[in-house]
């Protein structure tokens, strides 16, 4: 097996406002290989966004936010660098894709000028090799007539062409791993299924490891090759995809699973599609024990209210899971009587 | 673009029109008049008065006197000072460069230190420079001009006899250096003000754009520091602060009124006020439609500026 591309030990975020210290991700541990798609699955507040501006450091910096643990990237330990020398990094390294396409351009400068720029500040190139470059990427995320569009403002661009470009600025570099924060979460449906399709593609032919950060599992049965769940800053459920989406272990996972609406119950079966009851506690104020048994309907008073419980592997298929319950006999729905 | 010039162009002339008529209007209206000055001569008849007014013109109901002033305005033809029966606008004229002197050193002084105390502050901020400049520029904003100037003509000049006190040149002298050194104080202190004024507009307009996601977005290609400042932060942060320079346009004669007075200097602000003292209509007309029409070529260049700095404004 070939060496992880990225590697994340023990990754944990604090931030500090008004004398305050909030930990939003507490410890958290994986590895991506080249060519595979991770995916970080979770409700909004979970940490999952935290997390993977955690890995290009562009949180606030060090009084107001700390990160320790290690993140390695190709052996350099992210965490260590100059600010300097993380800036070499981010676009030859790690790219990053965003989920606002509409904000994340800026206005006043042409999509062409702003793609040159993400290469012109890492690599010797001529003009009009940058130029090329830019009409290749373009053409490459599917943009028509490149040459002409690359002089275009981002203004005169629909959301999804504005998020092709920010693809394009983040492939400019070939890096080794693309970190995807919720790409398609504001795009229309049909929009959303191309660009799934177009970071798959390019992911085929450039072997990148990518790091896809959604809330909707209706894309991670799309895309991912492994899944995380991630909930109140720990990981609570992690493996393959398959084996996740049968057999999820985890209630949040299955809470989830339940919660995406599916082309094919559509009249087949009524009744309302299912739903997580509760928010995703503060962070200033995590319960006792494991993070989910106020909302669990599967919690156990005096057990699950008490001990928080490890990541665990369940039955050897790399699948690990974050529940005092997860080795018990898997109960149906319907039969389930909550203790 | 041309259709919005030619909207923005009419809608100029039509403020002017009423600035005129409202300014014309208020003027004639006000007690004294130009009469009155000829009216202390001593030995001076009720006859040789009315006789004045007719030579003048001012025995013509208001708005014919307007309609006549207003035509002549068109063509060029000011009217002449009372004082001294020169051209009104050749009046202006000798007075305006001098105060576009001094008026164009305080202004880059004020953009250049206003801006990079701004950004500064902003990149900064909540740091001890931050907090400095913070209260240096609301000690600024509070200190009355004329008494800011008279403090520093007190120390520089009486005290320490580094700068003269007033004037634009030594009568003389008048080399570069001579006029350089007359400028310091005055500018110095008009800029005082601008620059604080400048500096908060500037580092809120950074603060918004420091937030914005695009700034990250640079940041997350890996660009070097100096180049997201320049580049995402500073060149959009810049796009409010044209139209604010495009309303200082007018200040030009309102701005330096204060200051002028304080240092004697030669400009329009003087010309004003010492037009007002002598009654002399022509020449306050005068500077009252100069003072219109900069407002609203500072506003039209203002649009035209931002239109050509920001791309959401121009194509959409």
């Amino acid at each position: 097996m070939t060496d992880p591309v990225l590697s994340v030990r023990d990754l944990r975020v604090r931030f500090r406002s008004g004398g305050r210290e909030t930990q939003v991700v507490h410890g958290v541990d994986f590895d991506i290989r080249g060519g595979e798609t991770l995916a970080l699955v979770g409700e909004s507040g979970s940490g999952k966004s935290v997390t993977s501006f955690a890995l290009m450091r562009l949180l606030p910096e060090a009084p107001r936010c700390r990160i320790s643990g290690s993140v390695r990237i190709g052996g350099v330990e992210l965490l260590e660098l100059s600010e300097r020398r993380m800036a070499a990094i981010r676009g030859p390294r790690i790219a990053m894709i965003f989920q606002e396409p509409l904000t994340s351009l800026n206005p006043v400068h042409r999509v062409g000028d702003q793609i040159a720029e993400a290469i012109r500040f890492h690599r010797r190139m001529s003009r009009s090799a940058i130029r090329a470059r830019v009409i290749e990427l373009l053409s490459m995320v599917g943009i028509p007539d490149p040459a002409r569009r690359m002089h275009a403002y981002p203004g005169e661009m629909s959301g999804g062409m504005r998020q092709r470009v920010v693809i394009a600025m983040a492939l400019a570099l070939e890096p080794d791993l693309l970190i995807a924060d919720e790409p398609t979460t504001a795009l229309d449906v049909t929009v959303q299924a191309q660009i799934l399709e177009l970071l798959k593609d390019i992911q085929r032919r450039t072997n990148m490891a990518m790091l896809f950060i959604t809330h909707d599992f209706g894309v991670v049965a799309e895309i991912a090759d492994r899944v995380m769940v991630m909930y109140a800053g720990r990981i609570v459920e992690g493996g393959e995809l398959a084996e996740v989406l049968s057999s999820p272990r985890m209630p949040y996972t299955r809470g989830l699973l339940g919660s995406v609406p599916r082309f094919e119950d559509a009249g087949l079966r009524s009744g309302p599609l299912g739903t997580i009851e509760g928010f995703v506690p503060s962070p200033d104020a995590l319960p006792q024990g494991c993070a989910f048994h106020p909302r669990c309907p599967h919690a156990r008073p005096g057990l699950c209210d008490v001990d928080l419980p490890d990541l665990t592997a369940v039955d050897g298929t790399g699948h690990r899971v974050r529940c005092l319950r997860a080795s018990e006999p898997l109960a149906t729905e319907n039969t389930e009587v909550p203790a | 673009m041309i259709r919005f010039l030619l909207h923005r162009t009419l809608q100029g002339i039509v403020l002017i029109l009423i600035v005129s008529m409202i300014g014309f209007a208020v003027i004639n209206l006000a007690p004294g008049g130009p009469l009155s000055q000829y009216a202390l001569t001593p030995g001076i008849s009720q006859a040789d008065l009315e006789r004045i007014a007719h030579q003048m013109g001012l025995d013509r109901p208001l708005p014919i006197q307007y309609l006549d002033w207003l035509s002549k305005l068109i063509v060029g033809d000011w009217g002449s000072s009372y004082r001294d029966q020169s051209p009104v606008l050749s009046v202006i004229w000798r007075h305006m460069w001098a105060t576009l002197l001094l008026m164009g050193c305080a202004t880059v002084i004020s953009v250049v230190l206003g801006t990079l105390i701004g950004v500064l502050g902003a990149l900064r901020r909540y740091s001890l420079f931050d907090y400095v400049a913070t209260v240096g520029a609301m000690i600024a904003l509070s200190i009355p001009t004329f008494w800011f100037g008279l403090i520093a003509i007190f120390f520089f000049s009486l005290e320490l006899g580094w700068l003269p006190a007033g004037n634009m040149y030594t009568v003389g002298d008048q080399s570069l250096g001579d006029y350089a050194i007359h400028l310091i104080m005055p500018s110095a202190v008009l800029a005082l003000v601008n620059v604080a004024i400048w500096s908060r507009y500037m580092r809120a307009s950074t603060l918004d754009v420091m937030d914005q996601d695009y700034v990250r977005t640079a940041r997350a290609k890996g660009l070097p520091r100096w180049r997201i400042i320049s580049a995402h932060i500073v060149r959009n942060a810049l796009i409010p602060m044209i139209t604010l320079a495009g309303l200082q346009l007018p200040t030009i004669i309102g701005g330096a009124l204060v200051t002028e007075t304080v240092f004697t200097w030669p400009g329009l602000g003087r010309l004003f006020i010492d037009s007002l003292g002598y009654n002399d209509y022509p020449v306050i007309m005068g500077l009252l439609m100069f003072s219109a029409i900069l407002t609203v070529v500072g506003n039209f260049l203002a649009d035209v500026g931002v239109a050509l700095a920001d791309p959401r404004i121009r194509l959409g």
